[in-house]
């Protein structure tokens, strides 16, 4: 393998963790303040098909971000309502949103377009084109750094450079604001929080909601940038993914994105290599598929260290009386 | 004291929430622009107007009694076993199985030995879940989810290699051999006189799946196991105090849960399909917790509630046929339904039961 296969996987693998990670961080948000959250799946897809069916309606990419995210953020707050306010099940609430969302966006999309559950397909103007960096053209003949530069950094669509930067962000947020430790607080103890007179409801919807904007941005993410237009179920299980790195990454930013990189990456590698030939044996594509899913689990039973969820986490809060 | 009577909490809730993803599901499909009680109707004569349309719906019926049943023995020991699709996938491995390395001289010998073999492979794909929550902690929801995506991955894998016959095209096995066909309702009700649409699905695996709701209601309700996993269900450290080990009633709850999974392979791979194909489950694994959930989790209510969804699942294809509302408007009711009668529960619950207390009231 040449340097510039290794790049092309490598830039392969950023664009493809980069809903990941977005997603991901939205659900450490939740989590981290005691809603477990396994409807991110659904609120990328909705935010996916308004995003795109907006922005094919309007020609413009940032009205359908806009629309992709108010979408998300509505499934947010249903959520919100079901786990906060009428202290449901917090799993079963996820559930209902990710199937809601599944049939929800084929019925608008076939109402709105008649394409078969699918929108239009995204001319420029709809779309997130790649942004060249400075320099990037100039520098490209400088050996090894330059092609690093300019295919794996240079060329992405801004949202990729909102979603890394979201990491230092969620970061300092959480660890370095006094919202952030509120907001940990009210994932590990919310008695503390209520008696130290802050109000747990409030923070709660308050981390769903962020929960809800981060997930849209990803949604749009897929269907205005990685892809031009919105296909039926077009997620594809990226929710669960994002679910398995929030676990892999035992709740941290950092680690949050060491763990959808390397689930991106076996992303690229599944779509780059239909089956990958190792020399002694042939790993097929379903093996690589079904790797992430195979390293949450050995995680989860804590072989590799152990991931303790917020203690807080699916219980809902009653306030005492 | 009981905040509301009995019937209030076993009829009166599920049925309003019902009414209210029936409302909700009517506005979509005016939203859409067609017409909700044009779309009732059509659904209603299209599942229940002739015995062609009851033959699909018992079908899809068969399929989420099972699902059910699965979601609703593991919910009374408090486990939510979202893993039901994975489960029944490998029930269908089971059953191809069975049906394709075994010669089999009666359908009836064949379907007990492929209920059996549906049950081991479902129980299986739950059993490594169960333990690690047992043992480890880890979280059933997430781990029942990753075992449904390496479920469908290794049948992936399974079906356009090792299972796949020599020279076919499609990713399936080999048709089953015709011994192991089971006798669809056609054939059953035909000695007695009852004609039956020929071309409908359903067969006597819907009989087995009654048996099914007997049986576990047996189980929850009159068995020393089922008390344990009620108690556990209540309180873990009540039940553990009690001296029922944690780890045994999760491990055979779970184990129960996903053989009854598993065995909806029964109906749709060896009653139906009459070979594995490529995502033979079509979802039926996650209908399973609208039922359960709709059903109370007790047989009789799973039962009714597999029923609806039956009726549901063959109106929404007739609708898909005969008007622009496309299939997913089920999924849609699905989602309502789990949303109404799971997480919105208190929403319904709380007015209902300020109402019983202030009627009381009024009486005393």
């Amino acid at each position: 393998m040449d340097l510039l296969t290794v790049l092309q996987v490598l830039d392969s693998t950023v664009r493809l963790a980069t809903p990941l990670l977005l997603a991901c961080l939205a659900g450490m948000f939740s989590e981290r303040a005691g809603i477990f959250d396994i409807g991110l799946e659904g609120k990328m897809l909705a935010a996916a098909f308004f995003s795109a069916a907006i922005a094919a309606v309007t020609g413009s990419v940032w009205i359908g971000l806009g629309a992709g995210i108010l979408a998300s953020l509505s499934l947010s707050g249903l959520h919100g309502l079901a786990s906060i306010t009428f202290r449901g099940n917090q799993l079963i609430s996820g559930v209902a949103i990710n199937f809601l969302a599944a049939g929800l966006t084929v019925l608008i999309a076939q109402s709105w377009f008649q394409q078969g559950g699918r929108t239009p397909a995204l001319l420029s103007g709809g779309r997130f084109g790649p942004i060249t960096l400075p320099g990037a053209e100039a520098l490209r003949e400088v050996p090894v750094l330059g092609p690093i530069y300019y295919e794996l950094i240079s060329g992405h669509s801004i949202l990729v450079y909102v979603a890394f930067a979201c990491v230092p962000l969620t970061w300092w947020i959480l660890y370095r604001t006094r919202f952030g430790l509120r907001l940990r607080a009210v994932g590990e103890n919310p008695e503390a929080v209520d008696t130290a007179g802050i109000s747990v409801i409030r923070l709660r919807y308050a981390a769903v909601l962020i929960c809800g904007l981060l997930c849209g941005i990803a949604g749009a993410y897929l269907a205005t940038a990685l892809q031009a237009g919105f296909v039926q179920d077009m997620t594809a299980g990226r929710g669960y993914i994002a679910l398995a790195a929030l676990i892999f990454a035992k709740w941290r930013p950092l680690q949050a994105l060491y763990a959808t990189l390397l689930f991106g990456f076996l992303q690229a590698i599944a779509l780059r290599y239909q089956n990958l030939d190792l020399g002694f044996f042939t790993l097929p594509v379903q093996a690589m598929d079904a790797l992430p899913y195979i390293l949450t689990v050995v995680i989860l039973a804590g072989f590799i260290g152990k991931a303790v969820p917020p203690r807080a986490g699916g219980e809902p809060y009653v306030k005492e009386r | 004291m009981e905040r509301m009577p009995k019937w209030a909490d076993v009829v009166l809730i599920p049925l309003i929430s019902l009414l209210l993803a029936a409302v909700i599901s009517g506005l979509v499909i005016l939203a859409i622009g067609e017409d909700p009680i044009n779309a009732l109707n059509l659904m209603v004569k299209g599942a229940l107007g002739s015995t062609y349309g009851w033959g699909y719906t018992l079908y899809y019926a068969t399929n989420f009694l099972f699902t059910g049943l699965a979601v609703a023995v593991a919910f009374h020991a408090r486990l939510f076993n979202i893993g039901g699709e994975g489960q029944a996938m490998l029930g269908g491995l089971g059953v191809a199985l069975v049906c394709l390395y075994l010669p089999w001289p009666h359908w009836s010998l064949a379907l007990i030995a492929a209920s059996v073999g549906a049950a081991l492979f479902g129980a299986a794909w739950a059993f490594l879940p169960a333990i690690l929550q047992a043992r480890r902690g880890s979280h059933i929801v997430i781990t029942t989810i990753m075992f449904n995506f390496i479920a469908a991955a290794f049948l992936n894998w399974l079906l356009v290699g090792p299972l796949k016959p020599r020279g076919a095209m499609d990713p399936s096995t080999a048709r089953f051999p015709e011994a192991v066909h089971l006798p669809s309702l056609h054939e059953i009700l035909a000695p007695l006189g009852i004609s039956f649409s020929k071309a409908a699905p359903a067969n006597v695996s819907f009989l087995v799946g009654i048996l099914a709701c007997i049986l576990v209601w047996v189980l929850i309700w009159r068995t020393r196991l089922g008390y344990e996993i009620r108690a556990f269900g209540h309180s873990e450290p009540a039940a553990r105090y009690a001296g029922i080990s944690p780890t045994k009633i999760t491990v055979i709850t779970m184990l129960i849960s996903g053989g009854l999974a598993g065995m909806m392979a029964i109906n749709n791979v060896m009653g139906e399909a009459e070979r594995l194909v490529l995502n033979a489950t079509e979802g039926a694994g996650f209908i399973g917790i609208a039922v359960a959930l709709m059903g109370r989790s007790h047989p009789f209510g799973v039962f009714l509630a597999a029923i609806l969804f039956g009726f549901l699942y063959q109106g929404g294809a007739e609708l898909a046929l005969w008007t622009n509302i496309p299939r997913e408007l089920i999924i849609v009711i699905q989602a309502l339904v789990i949303l109404f009668t799971g997480a919105l529960d208190n929403m319904v619950r709380m007015p209902l039961e300020r109402l019983f207390m202030a009627l009381r009231r009024r009486r005393a």
